[in-house]
């Protein structure tokens, strides 16, 4: 049996081997909410800066902790400074969450299938999303809200759980007064005090601003959020083939080579994470696929 | 409150009603404004009406005695705040309170119920309409318990 | 290393005995040889220093949960089916260090591990085995990204295949199109033949290193006869598989049945315990290793394999997204045959029959697959 030589044979020259991670430091952690944190990242090595597209991921390793996908919530324009927004749930991202200014993580990336970035351009573009997925699709809240001239009207409807765990809040409010974005945020759950709307991300649906015989959907949170979101985007008439799901699946590789994203005949690292909803639609009532 | 018809006609709430029945039912209406912070009704009151929002904002709150009002919903513009009017013993569940400047419209249900009661195709077609609300309030009202965004779901 | 018969070279016969010239030619390439052998009661791949490793007078008995060794009274090298081993575990090992780490003040740096793969020839490799090769480059080669320590491995190799005369008892090679005869991506393929007392080979090139190879064998034109003796033993074989799948509609048949309740049966009888994804030589799934020493100074990235039947495999914040064991099995028979033909163009399967011949169990895929098919030839739930 060929066994590895025990005597390891090392390089340390920077190649293109996507499994080779590359170091980035962390310039700034921002606390978002009780349990999720964004950590703004500078490469360490010679670099032209982080070029991606939204809807993208990174496999972002913590020394000697782990590894694990996450997306990318920064601005593709500014490919300076790579952001990641994640919730501290494992033991990878709680490890993420005591890092410090200086601490250094490993990045490979950028993987996958990205939002529909040139078709969504010059249309109506309806955002629906719920906790943490606004994260993956803040980079593409970005993209639409800088051609500001060119594109259509672009609505946001946003679900957390309770008014503190409300992400991006100065961003929202920055969007909302000086680039035109229409966004609508509801809760969960409230105490008295809270001003804004109650009840699952679902319901603003039927009152939202836009056309559905042109709108194009952009849909990001957990599987059962995204089920009935389509149902209702589908009752006001948008068709499944403007309708586009990111999903997550466990994944250890991130390109492809490990089998463990599999969803039916797709793997979420490579055709996904971002599917057109027409492309999945068969799948998605499948139990335990 | 002949003026108040267009806006009923309107209302998707009503619409492709008779014309006999849209009739019954503006006979009943009437236009109402909220101060926020004021109730719209309140846990326990006997249930005589209900409301098509105009705009504003309503919360649907319970009274916690640890936490004070904690809201379930929140019902705007265009939407249908309230059925328990329509069902035995006609008190409401819940406070509903304004959050901000709400105007609706207040339909009266006691004067509804007895138009029902004498004329079941109003009865059946008011019913259809709440049904669908009712469901629609259930099927958002269970993702919430589901707690979507807390526990990896 | 896809020869098209018109550059194969031309068909000769040699010895028995002028096997062993081979073997000093590879050796003499400085190729370390890897083949069949003998070893703890299984015919399994090992280094060979000399034919004399070739399992001469041993054989198998495979069944359904079942793998016996036995002896034969006959003279040949070859008259075995598939052991338990097959050129996965060289090309993809089931464990790999990628890459080590080790701290420096914040931050820490990465060395990269070179991979040593070394000049591999395999001899013996079954027409099954070559298949499941080529199904192997197209998951880690073919894709824009592709795995670079198996395509340096996947480089360094030289291909001794021999045409399968004697296929065993869960082989159904013939059903899957993908033998018994050796008709892609080998150097050099072999037929071993013995007939009443006549003990001789019959070789054919199949690259410029394998004509290389060939010309340094003591050799004879091979006869029309001899060739035609080939023929009919190939022939043969086909009529000896011991398992056979219908395959026409497959795919399609296998995305309806989701919901079809033989695999909550087999569930009731399939213990998990991955060892179909173990010896299936197209069965890639991996995973990744961190591990760290204790001072906390140095880490490592492991590559190690992974089954679809663990419920780790399928975890994300939450669970495991297939938490039965029926929708495991499921996954995995439904790749073989029905999602792997979307990802790569080809099923994933090669009829080689070692999932059955090693399920403890002894459940059997093409009995699994018949009876979805049946079945869903009188109703069709699921997907269209």
């Amino acid at each position: 049996m060929a066994t590895e030589s025990e005597g390891l044979k090392l390089r340390n020259a920077p190649g293109t081997d996507p499994m080779r991670p590359a170091l980035f430091e962390v310039h700034r952690v921002r606390q978002e909410t009780r349990d999720t944190f964004t950590l703004e990242l500078r490469s360490r090595g010679p670099s032209d800066g982080f070029q991606f597209l939204p809807g993208q991921f990174n496999m972002v390793y913590v020394f000697g902790v782990g590894e694990v996908p996450i997306s990318i919530s920064g601005d593709p324009n500014r490919p300076n400074a790579l952001f990641h927004t994640t919730r501290a749930v494992g033991a990878v991202t709680k490890a993420m969450r005591r890092l410090r200014r200086g601490d250094v993580l490993g990045i490979r990336g950028p993987f996958g299938a990205s939002w529909p970035v040139n078709e969504v351009s010059a249309r109506e573009v309806i955002i629906v999303a719920g906790g943490i997925g606004l994260a993956p699709l803040r980079p593409m809240i970005y993209q639409l809200l800088s051609q500001r001239d060119q594109r259509g009207r672009v609505v946001l409807l946003y679900g957390a759980r309770t008014p503190d765990e409300i992400l991006f809040t100065h961003e929202l409010q920055q969007w909302r007064t000086q680039l035109g974005l229409e966004a609508f945020v509801t809760v969960d759950r409230a105490h008295g005090d809270w001003q804004g709307n109650v009840g699952v991300v679902t319901t603003l649906i039927p009152k939202a601003p836009f056309d559905p015989s042109q709108a194009v959907a952009l849909v990001c949170g957990p599987e059962v959020m995204m089920r009935f979101t389509v149902m209702e985007l589908s009752k006001r008439g948008i068709s499944k083939n403007r309708i586009y799901i990111s999903m997550e699946r466990n994944m250890k590789c991130g390109i492809g080579l490990c089998g463990h994203c599999q969803f039916g005949p797709y793997y979420v690292c490579k055709d996904g994470p971002v599917f057109r909803y027409d492309q999945v639609q068969d799948l998605i009532p499948l139990r335990e696929i | 409150m002949e003026t108040l018809k267009p806006l009923l006609e309107e209302h998707p709430f009503l619409r492709d009603l008779s014309a006999e029945h849209l009739d019954l039912v503006v006979g009943c209406a009437k236009n109402v404004r909220f101060d926020p912070g004021k109730y719209l009704f309140r846990e326990g009151q006997e249930a005589n009406e209900f409301f098509i929002i105009r705009d504003g904002h309503v919360a649907v709150e319970i009274h916690s005695a640890t936490k004070g009002p904690v809201i379930i919903q929140t019902v705007g513009a265009g939407e249908i705040l309230g059925w328990s009017w329509l069902i035995p013993p006609y008190q409401w569940h819940f406070d509903a309170r304004a959050v901000e400047v709400t105007r609706a419209i207040a339909l009266d249900g006691k004067c509804l119920r007895g138009k029902c009661e004498k004329d079941y195709h109003l009865g059946y077609e008011l019913m259809k309409r709440f049904s669908h609300i009712i469901e629609e309030r259930l099927a958002a009202t269970r993702l919430q318990l589901l707690d979507l965004y807390g526990n990896g779901i | 290393m896809t020869p098209r018969p018109s550059e194969w070279g031309p068909p000769f016969r040699f010895k028995p005995e002028d096997l062993e010239s081979l073997f000093v030619v590879l050796h003499e390439q400085a190729y370390k040889i890897i083949g069949p052998t003998v070893n703890d009661d299984a015919i399994v791949l090992g280094e060979l220093n000399s034919t004399a490793d070739l399992p001469v007078g041993w054989t198998d008995e495979q069944s359904g949960g079942s793998y016996r060794l036995a002896r034969h009274s006959r003279p040949e090298f070859f008259h075995f089916a598939s052991g338990p081993h097959s050129l996965k575990q060289y090309l993809h090992p089931p464990s790999v260090c990628l890459w080590t780490a080790s701290r420096n003040g914040h931050g820490f740096e990465i060395m990269e591990k070179v991979q040593e793969a070394g000049k591999l020839a395999f001899v013996g490799v079954r027409a099954c085995d070559l298949h499941a090769l080529a199904i192997l480059d197209k998951v880690f080669k073919a894709g824009p990204l592709p795995d670079s320590s198996y395509a340096l491995r996947r480089s360094q190799l030289l291909v001794i295949a021999v045409n399968c005369t004697s296929p065993g008892g869960t082989c159904f090679c013939e059903s899957m199109k993908c033998g018994p005869q050796v008709d892609e991506g080998f150097d050099l393929v072999l037929t071993e033949i013995e007939d009443e007392g006549r003990h001789f080979f019959v070789g054919q090139a199949g690259s410029e290193s394998g004509r290389t190879i060939a010309a340094k064998i003591p050799q004879e034109e091979a006869s029309s006869t001899d060739l035609e003796r080939v023929e009919t033993m190939l022939n043969d074989a086909r009529t000896r598989m011991g398992r056979r799948l219908d395959t026409s509609d497959l795919k399609k048949q296998l995305y309806r049945s989701y919901d079809h309740p033989r695999w909550e049966e087999t569930a009731e009888r399939c213990l998990n315990c991955g060892n179909c994804t173990m010896v299936c030589p197209t069965c890639f799934c991996n995973t990744m290793e961190d591990v760290t020493d204790l001072s906390g100074v140095r880490a490592e990235r492991w590559r190690k394999w992974d089954s679809c039947f663990t419920t780790d495999f399928s975890y994300i914040h939450g669970g495991s997204i297939r938490s039965s064991a029926k929708s495991r099995y499921r996954q995995w028979l439904i790749h073989k045959l029905a999602t792997w033909v979307d990802q790569f163009g080809t099923f994933g399967c090669v009829g080689c029959g070692r999932c059955i011949t090693w399920c403890p169990v002894g459940i059997d895929l093409t009995e699994e697959t018949a009876a979805i098919l049946e079945s869903n030839s009188t109703s069709t739930p699921g997907m269209k």
